[in-house]
């Protein structure tokens, strides 16, 4: 039973650890540029599909990096070309705009690989169970917290510790003084959508590997990852990578007590959390309430 | 400056007639367009979703994007009260709005704080709790295949019976007679002082509240009118197809409710109407013409953001204004 437990909680945690990637990529965009991106789904597929082409050629590790900079160039582009024309207007037409998007890229992906899904490797080396007893604990999985940690740290030591992300930060709190103060604000929107779907990207090939590859692998993923803004708090990163991690590990229990409420409960959670605090965990008072 | 607002007024009269003479008269001209009366059916109730989801989005200027979700529970009520409880299609109508309001209720009671691009996300995060119930909950909704094995009743009405089984053209005035019913409702309501409120708050929240409004009630009634007009459309919907699905439930529904007001022009009381039949329309024949007909929507969705976001009714006002 303990066994079953941890299990299902670790489970959760890795669940909670791509909620919370792709989370924190959406939350960049929606933050700076007040879009919130249908399409990030999409781009999760794609960085599946990169690294599927890719790995072959330069390996798994080298796939690991270049497929979600692959994407995040499309990501580049995409946003000079499309999303960028709907700044500043209701948010009615973003949102229209990247539901289209996301049936352009979903539909995309079954052109070129078809509806099926393909086989992915794993390298051989991650894909044993490192103890008999805790046979959950196979080397991917840990992989895959870690390289999720990585990313993670490495996001927030952007944000915190360069100029780029100090300007991300300052952005997403006045854009129009950081314009003023001489930022070009277009280049940093762009740069800032391109960094959210870097990290769909990498989600992506990670997840993969363990939900199998096909073009509607983010379509699960998606609605947690708003459940996990809303309960962290609009506007607040740590919070969003706090509800991630929290309705993962909260849906991994439910599946050993109450496996039909395993995606009911996050809801629960983000009707709670609304009513209680509205403003979610960690967001702060006022803010786009 | 009066003869401006009679001619305008005369104007709004004329399309009046237009529309309902149009809509009156749908299964008999459709064939002949290539269309069939299910076509036609399924348009009219579309466009009732779609008005019911303006009456918040373009008259009190709150946009929802999970209007599926009492869409599908209005669907889900029919089907179930017809399958389990009896086999009455009026019932089953009623239940399915009062669990589509209800459910409305609750939620709005939740979310009507919230504004903006966070209300929307709210929305869309709430509409997906119903479809994952409905594709979980294997033994009485059918999961994934969706609920079947019921079908509409023809309605007694005592001295008389309406084969809406049958008979497509019965079925398509009983679902013109609600139509009419919802649009004369909600005209009625948007004209009340109380549909005024809801403009003025669009308008300008903030002077609203100065001027002692109690705007989240307002908004919360709003959001509820809205929805029960939504269940009964969907209530409808599954009777139309005597069948219903997680899928109308679920995030891409409600998209194309929105993008059917859009289209149509979310400012003007008809403009969901003529979204919707250039939608529904579109997506029949384009569903017959390619597999890749999610990617054809797809580029229509983002045409419609970038090149027609007054919709048409937007542009044709505005063009004559000009």
């Amino acid at each position: 039973m303990t066994t079953l437990i941890l299990f299902n909680i670790f489970n959760g945690l890795i669940v909670g650890a791509f909620y919370a990637l792709m989370a924190l990529g959406l939350s960049l965009i929606l933050n700076l540029s007040g879009v919130i991106n249908f399409a990030h789904g999409g781009f999760l597929a794609l960085g599946g599909y990169f690294a599927y082409m890719l790995i072959p050629v330069i390996g798994f590790w080298g796939a690991l990096l270049v497929a979600p900079a692959l994407v995040a160039v499309l990501g580049l582009i995409i946003e000079r070309i499309l999303i960028r024309r709907i700044y500043g207007r209701d948010p009615l037409y973003g949102l229209l705009l990247t539901f289209g998007l996301a049936f352009v890229l979903q539909d995309a992906t079954r052109y070129f690989w078809g509806a099926q899904s393909l086989p992915y490797q794993i390298p051989t080396v991650l894909a044993s169970p490192l103890s008999s007893q805790f046979f959950f604990l196979t080397g991917y999985r840990l992989f895959m917290i870690a390289i999720v940690a990585i990313a993670v740290i490495g996001l927030f030591l952007i944000l915190n510790r360069t100029r780029l992300g100090m300007r991300i930060r300052a952005g997403t709190l006045d854009l129009d003084t950081v314009s003023a103060l001489g930022v070009n604000v277009r280049l940093l929107r762009n740069v800032n959508f391109a960094l959210g779907i870097f990290l769909a990207g990498l989600a992506g090939v990670l997840a993969a590997g363990m939900l199998g590859l096909q073009p509607t692998i983010g379509d699960s993923l998606i609605m947690p990852s708003f459940v996990a803004i809303i309960v962290g708090g609009l506007g607040s990163l740590p919070g969003t990578l706090l509800g991630g991690l929290l309705i993962g590990v909260a849906s991994g229990l439910t599946t050993v007590i109450f496996p039909s409420a395993t995606e009911a409960v996050m809801y629960v959670m983000m009707g709670l959390v609304l009513l209680l605090r509205p403003r979610g965990l960690l967001g702060e008072e006022g803010r786009l309430q | 400056m009066t003869s401006v607002s009679a001619s305008a007024d005369r104007n709004k009269q004329v399309w009046n007639v237009i529309v309902w003479l149009l809509l009156l008269t749908m299964p008999y001209w459709m064939p002949l367009t290539g269309g069939y009366t299910a076509l036609a059916s399924r348009v009219l109730v579309l466009a009732l979703a779609a008005m019911a989801l303006n009456f918040l989005l373009g008259f009190t200027g709150v946009l929802s994007f999970g209007h599926a979700a009492y869409f599908g529970l209005g669907a889900y009520g029919v089907g179930m009260t017809i399958k389990y409880l009896v086999p009455s299609t009026g019932l089953g109508i009623i239940v399915g709005i009062l669990i589509g309001t209800l459910a409305a209720a609750l939620i709005g009671a939740l979310i009507v704080k919230l504004r903006g691009v966070y209300f929307a996300m709210v929305t869309i995060a709430f509409g997906q709790v119903f479809y994952f119930i409905a594709f979980r909950w294997n033994s009485v909704t059918g999961g994934d295949d969706g609920l079947s094995g019921w079908r509409r009743v023809p309605i007694d009405l005592g001295f008389t019976q309406i084969d809406i089984l049958g008979n497509d053209k019965a079925f398509y005035y009983l679902v013109l007679f609600c139509f009419a019913l919802s649009a004369g409702a909600m005209a009625f309501i948007l004209k009340s002082p109380f549909g005024r409120t809801l403009l003025a708050i669009r308008e300008n929240e903030r002077r609203a509240r100065f001027l002692g409004i109690p705007v989240e009630r307002h908004i919360w009634l709003s959001f509820v009118i809205s929805c029960f007009f939504v269940s009964l459309a969907g209530a409808l919907y599954a009777l139309l197809n005597n069948f219903t699905d997680p899928r109308a439930l679920r995030w891409d529904q409600s998209g194309n409710f929105v993008i059917m007001a859009v289209l149509g022009g979310m400012r003007s009381f008809w403009g969901p109407l003529i979204g919707a039949v250039i939608f529904v329309v579109l997506q029949d024949y384009v569903s017959t013409q390619t597999e890749y007909w999610m990617s054809i929507i797809g580029i229509f969705f983002m045409a419609v953001v970038l090149f027609f976001p007054r919709g048409v009714l937007g542009m044709l006002k505005r063009k004559r204004a000009a």
